[in-house]
């Protein structure tokens, strides 16, 4: 199916949202959210993924 | 020592993490700092694993971490960061920022307190980011806030305390609140007034990663809070409109 990650369309294999994070070999500190809002770390598998879904993925960063 | 919600701590400096020449001149310049605390951010991961070695260095630095909603213009979407940052940092605290415009990067006061409100509720530690408004900050209050973080000036501006009155309103208007100048520190000299003017400490970032040397500014900004506090503890005396000899007038020598 084709969601948007990050703002990037992407055409991806994985119906959940921690199978995704699997698929693209994201590890480490991150957080994730779809469609504006936010998924905890243990609802990720729980959380399936539809056409046209917009996911968001972030990690530690600096700031002010 | 100072404490915020209940956590101790020995520096009155929080510094920034944004804008560094490099991650080494980072961490030598928080050595230089003796910051107690660190702000963070949470961005777009754009690539795999990019965000760690950035975790891994503010790790060591051994600090608080002080997570941000910076860039957030809307209550649901610094509410949203809050829980990413409480996931990710594994911590309940949050300087919450809702901008309201974008070439001044002014607190929207409004979207501030629902935020506020909406966060302590769920058990966070607010830190939230406003202007010296005492209506503002009395809802802030109101809305569970513990700290206030007023702003001295615009972020990044280095234009220093632009409203000195508005902040000793602020300050004496609620005493016994701990309060953190936040944003637009340019000097070690601001820094050290936001301190005589009795706020508990200070957050900084563009001052000292963008000077020129930046680990000796994080020093400079060091032991200009460390002399701002203690003045304020000292009880300065007050100005006066007219000279009084400092040197003894009794014994002067008779020599005219």
């Amino acid at each position: 199916m084709k969601i948007t990650i990050n703002g990037n369309s992407q055409l991806i294999q994985a119906n959940n949202l921690a199978d995704l994070l699997l698929e693209l070999k994201y590890h480490g500190k991150l957080a994730t959210a779809l469609n504006e809002n936010f998924i905890p770390f243990n609802e990720r598998t729980k959380t399936t993924l539809k056409d046209g879904d917009r996911v968001e993925i972030v990690a530690p960063m600096e700031g002010g | 020592m100072i404490t915020f919600y209940g956590t101790e701590l020995k520096s009155r400096l929080m510094l920034g993490t944004s804008q560094y020449p490099s991650p080494a001149i980072l961490e030598r310049a928080f050595k230089a700092s003796n910051a107690s605390v660190a702000t963070v951010s949470l961005r777009r991961e754009g690539r795999a694993g990019a965000g760690q070695p950035f975790w891994d260095i503010i790790q060591q630095l051994k600090v608080r971490v002080l997570p941000n909603t910076a860039g957030c213009h809307s209550v649901k979407e610094a509410v949203t960061t809050a829980h990413m940052a409480r996931e990710v940092f594994d911590t309940s605290w949050i300087k919450l920022e809702v901008i309201g415009n974008t070439d001044t990067l002014q607190p929207d006061i409004f979207g501030l307190v629902e935020a506020a409100q909406i966060l302590t509720d769920e058990g966070f530690n607010v830190f939230p980011y406003c202007t010296e408004d005492l209506v503002a900050a009395d809802k802030l209050l109101g809305a569970g806030c513990e700290v206030l973080m007023p702003w001295g000036a615009p972020i990044g501006s280095g234009m220093g305390l632009n409203n000195e009155y508005g902040l000793r309103a602020l300050r004496s208007r609620f005493p016994d609140v701990p309060m953190v100048i936040d944003a637009g520190i340019g000097l070690p000299s601001h820094a050290s007034r936001a301190m005589e003017l009795g706020f508990d400490a200070v957050l900084l970032n563009t001052a000292v990663a963008k000077a020129g040397d930046p680990v000796k500014m994080a020093n400079a900004m060091a032991q200009a809070v460390t002399a701002g506090l203690l003045s304020s503890q000292a009880e300065p005396i007050e100005p006066r409109d007219m000279a009084s000899p400092s040197t003894p007038v009794i014994g002067q020598a008779f020599l005219s």
